[in-house]
């Protein structure tokens, strides 16, 4: 019960109440943009967690098989092996709008359009254990990509739906009830002032008919 | 045009060289906080950094959470999962929802 410190006039009042009506539109969209980020935002952690999966699995087999190989082969040769790619990697990057929250779509561009060429050294010197990795991490790339992607827009999102529900509470528990309880005070003063008004009216006018008539 | 980068220990990123990612092996904490951040500034949208290498430099990575670019994405190391990169799933989730309803 808290109200704000304004005059107790009609300008006030009339101010006031549009007011109200604009903060429960408020309120409402604000509701309705919370509920529907929350939906989008349960599909997208729950592909997170999947995607997190895959990949945190893959790279898992992927390590044991650079382990291997590391353990067969020295140290230098397999830097040497990996160091020159045959690949290279660009992204491109666009924007989506999910209720107003901008989330980026990643799109990996290769420079060898062949998605298999991608052992940068001879077979000669070096342990199939590597070949194994590098095949591995290969697969699951597209889906480090998705991961990466996905897992930004759930941190984009979680931030905007904080946001939002902060909003929202603000406007139910505190904006909205002040407004009311201002505008009834106002009212409630309004209509005393009226009747002391008319209170006073009948008492002069009683006192000017004694004088005028001296009537009881 | 925006790039991809792996930052972590020697061992656990040479791999992804071959797939033409461009891979930057760090060592100390200061070395990994001062190269993300320079990252960030040269087009590298997307940064995955081991789970090892990410626990040192918490601020760094807090940093550039809430903004649309660099995405910092942790990975299991050679070493093994410490379980971080989930555990940031489930932070996020408790943020936007008010508690961890994951399974």
């Amino acid at each position: 019960m808290a109200r704000m410190n304004v005059n107790p006039t009609r300008m006030e009042l009339s101010k006031l109440r549009g007011k109200l009506i604009s903060a429960r539109r408020g309120h409402k969209l604000l509701k309705d943009k919370r509920d529907e980020l929350m939906r989008r935002f349960m599909d997208m952690v729950r592909e997170n967690q999947k995607l997190r999966r895959e990949v945190e699995e893959a790279i898992r087999k992927a390590n044991a098989h650079i382990a291997v190989a590391g353990s067969v082969m020295q140290r230098q040769q397999l830097e040497t092996a990996l160091m020159l790619p045959k690949q290279e990697v660009e992204l491109n990057i666009s924007e989506q709008n999910v209720m107003s929250v901008r989330i980026p779509v990643f799109e990996a561009t290769f420079r060898s359009s062949d998605t298999n060429d991608i052992y940068s050294y001879g077979t000669a010197f070096t342990s199939s254990d590597l070949d194994d990795a590098v095949k591995a991490l290969s697969e699951v790339f597209p889906k480090m990509i998705r991961l990466a992607e996905v897992e930004k827009s759930c941190q984009l999102m979680a931030d905007e739906i904080e946001k939002t529900r902060r909003r929202v509470n603000a406007l139910e528990h505190i904006m909205i009830p002040d407004y009311e309880d201002t505008i009834k005070f106002i009212t409630m003063k309004l209509s005393e002032n009226e009747r002391s008004t008319a209170t006073s009216l009948l008492k002069v006018k009683d006192m000017v008919l004694k004088r005028s008539h001296d009537y009881h | 045009m925006y790039k991809a980068a792996v930052v972590g220990d020697r061992e656990s990123i040479s791999g992804f060289a071959a797939l033409g990612l461009s891979v930057f092996p760090v060592s100390s904490a200061d070395e990994t906080a001062k190269l993300v951040n320079r990252l960030a500034e040269n087009n590298f949208a997307v940064i995955y950094i081991t789970e090892a290498a990410a626990a040192e430099i918490d601020d760094t990575i807090a940093k550039y959470r809430n903004r649309r670019l660099p995405a910092i994405i942790l990975i299991p190391a050679i070493s093994g999962n410490t379980g971080n990169g989930m555990k940031n799933l489930h932070e996020a989730v408790e943020k936007a929802v008010g508690s961890d309803i994951l399974n």
